[in-house]
């Protein structure tokens, strides 16, 4: 059974319809690239299913869990979408760290304030904030970070700044990682290590919806891709047959654009 | 007339100043945060009515408000003020309205100037907006506001001599009751207490951005 449905998402911004009927699925571990041209979309779709955004219409389905329906009437507490959308991680394009905390708290942050929640906060506080910290540590030093935890933000380098970002959405435990352009506002000779860590957690089938640029990148790393244009799915499949074997007249002006 | 006479007279007086200073920071600070919150509500009704007793206030004089908050209570509903020193509590009163209404503009520019993606970043990790605004935004926002506070609380103690119109007998008004005695010189010599005030809040004010220095925002 398919991890992530989406069928037959929409969304408009006024009058401008931004996605104008969005399906795909996606396997449990597996990486799903999404490309297309500026504005097609691509991150009003990531933004709908993280719930930043509302959609208008479609349903979306994680896990067996509908965390999103329009045709529904159960209305979700705050709570309960909060959980719901906990399911999908999220790594912005510009990091979004906070920049008040040093690297292991930017990563701990979340976590330590939903540990107040549990029943036994109060008495296994300390135990429990260990248990935190070691986990952050250890996601930390995944993304070759164990030099650094006591960094503030404004002392690393983009490409640090998007793998500690990277690390604080993963210690959430999310069923599901998306990514949204994690390079682009990188210098081109930092893409690379970002490039390295999403490859590696690829490679341990950690299940992503990646929106990038970087087509070899994309070709090399995902099962499955999906080509916007303008609001809808232009074209889809295997990587290596939309990069390698483009079908629609728009695809192949696009890769064509890309690849100047 | 004896110059530690006259000295202990104007301590007298400027503690006036002081404590008028120290209510109105106490109540302003944090009911500014609430009008700030009005004044970005998406309740519309809520927005306009704060935007609107902000723009009163900040547009009419404050010694003008001190004469309305002190008689106009008196005069339409027959209310005193309570307390030992009902003259005090009335510039108290406008002095928090005012200030309040000054802080929550300075906050909410504090506020509307953190990046969106700051709200995002939390929400995505499943914080909810209270705690975002706590945990993550507050202290952005205090880095941010520290230096207009600064002139603002300058300000503020220099503004407490505007009490005297209604009689709070601050440091000026002591003062002043010397020069109607044709001693002149401890008029003057109350600028001595404002600037020394002045220069210890510049200092507070320099370990505060020190002690946020460590990040940027
Ligand atoms: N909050 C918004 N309000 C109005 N229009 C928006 C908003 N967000 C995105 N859009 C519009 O939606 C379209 C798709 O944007 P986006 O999803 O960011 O595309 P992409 O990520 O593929 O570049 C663009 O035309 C953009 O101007
Ligand atoms: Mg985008």
């Amino acid at each position: 059974m398919a991890i992530l449905e989406v069928t037959n998402l929409t969304k408009s911004f006024g009058k401008t319809k931004v996605l104008k009927g969005i399906s795909f699925q996606l396997e449990k571990g597996n990486v799903l690239s999404v490309i297309g041209s500026s504005g097609s979309g691509k991150t009003t779709l990531l933004r709908c299913i993280n719930f930043l955004e509302t959609a208008d219409g479609g349903k979306i389905v994680v896990d067996g869990d509908t965390i999103f329906d329009s045709e529904s009437d159960v209305k979700l507490s705050k709570k309960q979408q909060l959980e719901k959308q906990l399911k999908i991680g999220l790594v912005f394009q510009d990091f979004n760290l906070f920049p008040q905390y040093n690297v292991l708290d930017n990563v701990t942050l979340a976590l330590k304030i939903r540990a107040k929640e549990r029943p036994d906060f109060k008495k296994n506080k300390k135990q429990i904030y260990a248990e935190i910290e070691q986990k952050a540590l250890a996601l930390l030093k995944k993304m070759g970070l164990s030099d650094k935890v006591k960094n503030y933000p404004c002392e690393l380098s983009g490409g640090q700044k998007q793998r500690v970002s990277i690390a604080r959405a993963m210690a959430l435990e999310p069923k599901i990682l998306f990514f949204d352009e994690p390079t682009s506002a990188l210098d081109p000779e930092l893409t690379g290590e970002i490039l390295k860590v999403i490859r590696e957690l690829a490679e341990e089938h950690m299940t992503m919806v990646i929106v990038t640029h970087e087509m070899t990148f994309a070709r090399e790393v995902s099962d499955y891709i999906v080509f916007m244009d303008d609001g809808i799915i232009a074209e889809e499949g295997k990587a290596e047959e939309v990069i390698g074997n483009p079908k629609t007249e728009r695809l192949k002006a696009f890769l064509s654009k890309i690849s100047d | 007339m004896s110059f530690s006479t006259v000295n202990s007279e104007l301590f007298i007086g400027f503690f006036e100043n002081v404590k008028l200073f120290g209510i109105t920071l106490l109540f302003a600070l944090p009911l500014g945060l609430i009008i700030a919150f009005g004044s970005m509500s998406k309740f519309s009704p809520v927005k306009l009515l704060t935007r609107g007793f902000v723009w009163i206030i900040r547009g009419t004089p404050l010694m003008l408000q001190l004469f309305v908050v002190f008689y106009v209570p008196g005069l339409l509903f027959d209310i005193r003020f309570p307390g030992s020193n009902p003259r005090m509590t009335a510039a108290a009163i406008a002095f928090v309205i005012n200030y309040a209404c000054y802080f929550s503009e300075i906050y909410r520019g504090g506020i509307e100037s953190i990046p969106k993606g700051q709200y995002e970043a939390g929400q995505v990790l499943g914080m909810t907006k209270t705690q975002v605004f706590f945990k993550v935004i507050l202290l952005q926002v205090i880095k941010r506001i520290v230096p207009p506070m600064s002139n603002e609380f300058m300000t503020l103690i220099k503004d407490t001599s505007l009490a005297r119109v209604i009689a709070v007998a601050d440091i000026i008004m002591v003062a002043g009751k010397f020069s109607a005695r044709g001693i002149i010189w401890p008029l003057f010599y109350t600028a001595l207490f404002f600037l020394v005030f002045c220069g210890l809040m510049t200092v507070i004010f320099g370990r505060i951005e020190k002690r946020l220095d460590y990040f940027k925002a």
